[in-house]
C-alpha cells in the first residue's frame, strides 16, 4: 500500500510516494529521483557526475530503501511515521569536504522586499558575510 | 544575513539601520547549514575569487556587548580594513583551513531534526515539534542557532530564564557561548 509523505530538506519539503514495509520506507527509482535528484542507474545512486554504489538500497523489485540510500550516502534521516513526514539532511563529510576546499558555498536569500540575492552575484568583490538574528 | 523565524522579526533592525549594503532573511537556517555556523553574530571573508579568507569568526559592528562578551570590535574592525585596503590576509589558507570549525555526523542529524521540527510546527503540529526540537539540541548542545533560535518558534522569550539558565549550565560545564579564533 502506498501512502504520500512529506520529504522534508533544511529548504524544501516535498510529497514523495512511500510504501512502508514494516520500519522500512520503499519508494520508487522515479520518486526517489522526483523528491531528492538521485537517480538510480547500473552504478549506482547518481548526481550530475558523482555515483555511489547502490549495494542493498535497491530491493529486488527495484524499489528503494529509504533509509539504506539515506545511508549510503551518509546523510542523516529522521522518520516521524505518525505524520508521514521524513527528514533528509546533509551528510558531515560532505559539508567537511566542501568547507576544506575553502570555496565558499553559494547560496541564494531573498532580502526584505523579496529580491533574491546570490553570494556569487558578488564574486568580483570583497565580501564580509556577517550573521544575527533578533533572538 | 538575519536567521530568524520570519522576515518580520528582523525588519525593526533593518529597517532601523537602512544599510546601503544587502540584508537578507534566512528563515530555513541554510547558510548556518552550509558554513557550519553554531552561533550569531558569525563572521566570514570571502575573497574576490569567491574564497574563504577568514572562516567562521565571532565579532560585533560595536562595543555595545563588550561587557558581556568581552569582545572588542575594533580589533576584527581594524583587520578587516587591512584586508580590504591593502589585502592583508589575517592566515594562511592551511591555517585557515586548520581553524575552520566542522560539523560531526551527530550534529547534522541535529540540523535534521532541527528541519523536521520546523516543519511539524508550520504544518500544526507543536508537540511533535518540541520533542524534535529538544532532540536537536541534545545533539548539538553548542549549536545556539538551534538551542537559541529555535525559542521564538517555540514561545519561549530568548532573552528570558530559560535562555540564561541554557547559558548557565553551559558555562558551568566548562564550554564558552562564543568560541573566538586566535589573533592572526
Amino acid at each position: 500500500m502506498t501512502q504520500i509523505w512529506t520529504l522534508v530538506t533544511t529548504e524544501s519539503a516535498v510529497p514523495i510516494e512511500v510504501s512502508p514495509m514494516g520500519d522500512q520506507l520503499l519508494v520508487t527509482q522515479t520518486g526517489l529521483e522526483t523528491a531528492t535528484g538521485w537517480s538510480t542507474k547500473a552504478e549506482g545512486f547518481c548526481l550530475g557526475d558523482r555515483c555511489v554504489p547502490a549495494g542493498v538500497a535497491v530491493e529486488d523489485d527495484g524499489r528503494v530503501n529509504l533509509a539504506a540510500f539515506a545511508a549510503r550516502l551518509h546523510r542523516p534521516l529522521v522518520i516521524e511515521a505518525g505524520e508521514r513526514m521524513v527528514a533528509l539532511g546533509e551528510a558531515a563529510t560532505d559539508r567537511t569536504d566542501s568547507l576544506q576546499t575553502l570555496v565558499a558555498p553559494d547560496f541564494e536569500l531573498p532580502d526584505l522586499s523579496g529580491h533574491v540575492h546570490r553570494l556569487s552575484d558578488y564574486r568580483g568583490k570583497k565580501i564580509l558575510l556577517a550573521s544575527y538574528a533578533s533572538w | 544575513m538575519a536567521l530568524d523565524k520570519d522576515a518580520e522579526s528582523a525588519r525593526p533592525w533593518i529597517e532601523g539601520a537602512s544599510p546601503t549594503h544587502p540584508s537578507l532573511i534566512d528563515t530555513h537556517y541554510v547558510v548556518s547549514d552550509l558554513y557550519n555556523m553554531v552561533n550569531v553574530p558569525t563572521i566570514l571573508w570571502i575573497d574576490e575569487l569567491g574564497m574563504i579568507v577568514r572562516p567562521n569568526d565571532v565579532a560585533y559592528g560595536n562595543n555595545k556587548y563588550q561587557q558581556v562578551t568581552g569582545l572588542d570590535a575594533e580589533v576584527h574592525k581594524n583587520a578587516l580594513r587591512a584586508w580590504v585596503k591593502d589585502g592583508v590576509k589575517p592566515w594562511s589558507d592551511d591555517r585557515a583551513r586548520a581553524l575552520q570549525s566542522l560539523p560531526t555526523a551527530e550534529h547534522q542529524l541535529a540540523r535534521t531534526e532541527f528541519a523536521l521540527a520546523r516543519h511539524l510546527l508550520v504544518s500544526g503540529k507543536a508537540e511533535k515539534a518540541e520533542q524534535h526540537f529538544q532532540r536537536a539540541g541534545e545533539l548539538a548542545p553548542h549549536d545556539f542557532n538551534i538551542r537559541r533560535g529555535s525559542m521564538p518558534m517555540r514561545g519561549i522569550d530568548p532573552m528570558g530564564p530559560e535562555f540564561f539558565k541554557m547559558a548557565g549550565d553551559w558555562a558551568t560545564a566548562g564550554n564558552k557561548y562564543y568560541e573566538v579564533l586566535p589573533p592572526s
